[in-house]
């Protein structure tokens, strides 16, 4: 699977970020695995330390488990004064999860992120791909069960 | 050409796409339809149209009506009485001072002049609107000197915060003798509050795509790279789209219009690091690695990608290149100051009328532009102060309301233009709050590379929290001065030099906040 993904690319160092991109959208865990850094570091013939120097750096990977839908919180300047500390607060309530976890059923993760470019609609926050805007803690009510709703 | 009695533009962005536009446009075709007016009415999807409305915002060609918010509902009562009657919906319409003023958030466009009007996902909706103009005379008609020139003529700055001349920065890169140049488009816009870029590119990917070529041709690059934030998924997929079109045309690729000229375009998508909007930062991330900021001198422009001669430019400097090959720097020079050349992308927020983007003449007061292009405050609020620049921007004061918005002017009060963000505090929120918030976020964004950086936003972070509880004391809050100031002056990179500029401007102009908070 690793492998597939990588082979999409040609084998130089400069394809990383991408194929750690790829594999971790394409991970029902919305992770990077260990054994997976292996099988790119064979590919790209970079000693694994580097792929984890970079898996670490950038703050939209992760080497943990996550759940089916990550939200991303922005706690920048703009969100902070229009609430978003009480959007945390809310969220954690809903999901009974502190920041970087993810709920029991595996649905959520909760994360916080530095500014998503959205700030014309402060407070924001991301779940997966869509953006959502103008929090409300009644919004987030509304979105989370709706999310879950679907399943 | 078909022609149509008016042309319904709907904005097709991150938050209309959250607040169901899709859905929205079958259930407006469906209805035109009914009415029979589907042959009389254009819908056309386009970019954003340059106010920030909630959710779903139209804008009605010819009368220039912009409604904000629209919902499925409203749909039945916008056709039988605007499309079919003429008469526009009033409690729609976008709240705004400006509201009769058809180009009211766009005094001189230079920028975003097709932005919210053609398609930015057709080729030829660019064409037709002149584009690939200045790009066809910058290959066919002008020697790589002659484009230099000409961009340094108009005094085009770099848009990306320290705003140095990018005609000189291509004069360093163009006559070197190497083998492979490039051209790096930084588009990891991650400054808080700034999104202009993300506006260029989701409105108008084909003229930034115009820059990037018109700058190849001027240094000798072959091959240039988008770096893209990975958050701004419809810039990559606008971008890859309009790369696409370009290729099917001609008008990238190999032997562009017969001159023998080659160029690749293609993007590379970051994964959420501030300090890659760094150049070197950004470059070491294009290579597949940390970014980590490189030792300057060398520059990127002798020794940058893969150790060649690279040029980095922002978005919105790139984005200005098409206007001034084609127009000519002259008409260029007629827009802002003589130091400060050209126009200015402002996106303004917080506790504003209307929070928006507005492209203005360089030098326009931030008086101005609070008023006339964000309809002023709020209403019940008054302005405090505002954050110009971004999380490594200043806090201005009110009695700086005047101060010109351009980078020498904002340079005499040790201020900065930096990004362009503005955002705007009312009279209850409090200084220390803020500065708090930036200081989470430097602390949170420090690369790790040299110590005065990677200590130094810690040690602020503990003495702001502890000033913020009121456990503080005056000491720490020249402690944080101190502390700022070191980490300016012995930083690797501009990352570690920018906090003081938001800490000295805030214990200056507000210190009677910080008096009172450690005294509790």
């Amino acid at each position: 699977m690793t492998l597939e993904i990588c082979q999409k690319y040609a084998p130089t160092k400069d394809n990383l970020i991408q194929i750690l991109h790829d594999v971790q959208d394409t991970h029902p865990q919305h992770y990077i695995p260990s054994e997976a850094v292996d099988v790119i570091a064979e590919y790209l013939n970079v000693p694994a330390n580097h792929i984890y120097g970079v898996l670490t750096f950038y703050t939209m990977y992760s080497t943990t488990p996550r759940g089916k839908n990550i939200i991303r919180l922005c706690e920048s300047p703009p969100c902070y004064i229009k609430g978003s500390e009480n959007m945390l607060r809310k969220l954690k309530v809903i999901l009974g999860v502190q920041t970087g976890e993810t709920t029991k059923d595996g649905m959520f993760t909760l994360e916080l992120c530095a500014c998503l470019g959205v700030c014309g609609n402060a407070p924001v926050m991301m779940i997966n791909e869509d953006v959502y805007g103008d929090l409300t803690e009644e919004k987030l009510e509304e979105i989370i069960d709706k999310i879950r709703g679907m399943k | 050409m078909k022609y149509y009695r008016s042309h319904i533009l709907v904005s097709m962005n991150e938050t209309s796409i959250a607040a169901g536009v899709q859905n929205f446009l079958q259930n407006l075709r469906s209805e035109l339809a009914k009415a029979e007016l589907s042959t009389e009415i254009n819908i056309l999807e386009t970019g954003p149209l340059g106010f920030f409305g909630r959710g779903i915002c139209l804008t009605v060609y010819p009368e220039n009506v912009n409604y904000e918010s629209v919902k499925a509902e409203d749909i039945a009562e916008l056709v039988s009485e605007h499309f079919l009657k003429g008469r526009p919906v009033k409690r729609l319409m976008l709240d705004s001072v400006n509201k009769f003023n058809p180009n009211f958030n766009y005094a001189n466009r230079i920028v975003l002049r097709n932005s919210g009007i053609i398609d930015p996902e057709k080729i030829d909706d660019y064409i037709g609107a002149g584009g690939y103009v200045a790009w066809e005379k910058a290959l066919t008609q002008m020697q790589p000197a002659d484009i230099i020139t000409e961009v340094k003529k108009s005094g085009l700055r770099g848009r990306g915060g320290a705003g140095f001349p990018a005609g000189m920065k291509w004069s360093f890169t163009a006559p070197l003798d190497a083998p492979q140049k490039y051209v790096v488009v930084n588009a990891d816009e991650g400054e808080p509050g700034t999104f202009k870029d993300r506006l260029i590119m989701e409105g108008d990917p084909h003229q930034l795509l115009e820059g990037i070529m018109i700058c190849a041709r001027a240094i000798g690059a072959t091959i240039a790279y988008i770096y893209i934030r990975g958050e701004y998924k419809l810039c990559i997929s606008r971008l890859e789209l309009a790369i696409k079109q370009a290729k099917e045309y001609g008008i990238l690729g190999t032997n562009i219009f017969d001159s023998g000229f080659d160029l690749d375009i293609m993007i590379k998508i970051g994964a959420g690091a501030y300090v890659c909007g760094e150049e070197t930062a950004l470059i070491e991330s294009l290579e597949g690695n940390r970014g980590n900021p490189r030792w300057k001198p060398p520059f990127p422009g002798v020794k940058g990608l893969w150790q060649a001669p690279t040029v980095v430019n922002n978005v919105e400097t790139l984005a200005n290149v098409p206007f001034i090959i084609s127009e000519g720097a002259d008409e260029f020079l007629k827009h802002g100051t003589p130091e400060c050349t050209g126009t200015k992308v402002f996106t303004i927020l917080g506790d504003v009328a209307h929070p928006g983007l507005c492209e203005v003449d360089m030098g326009t007061t931030l008086r101005t532009i609070i008023n006339e292009y964000a309809g002023g405050m709020k209403k019940g609020f008054r302005f405090k102060a505002a954050l110009v620049g971004g999380a490594a921007g200043v806090i201005l004061p009110d009695r700086m309301l005047d101060v010109k918005m351009d980078f020498a002017s904002l340079n005499q009060y040790a201020a900065v233009l930096g990004s362009g963000a503005i955002l705007v505090m009312n009279e209850h929120q409090s200084i220390v709050d803020m500065l708090w918030s930036i200081l989470r976020f430097f602390r949170h964004e420090s690369c790790g590379k040299c110590s005065p950086c990677k200590n130094g936003t810690q040690q602020l972070y503990r003495l702001i929290t502890k000033i913020k509880k009121g456990e503080g004391t005056m000491d720490d809050v020249d402690l944080m001065q101190t502390i700022a100031e070191t980490m300016f002056n012995t930083s690797f990179c501009a990352l570690g030099q920018s906090p003081i500029m938001a800490i000295r401007s805030a214990i200056e102009n507000f210190r009677d906040e910080f008096i009172a908070i450690t005294n509790k």
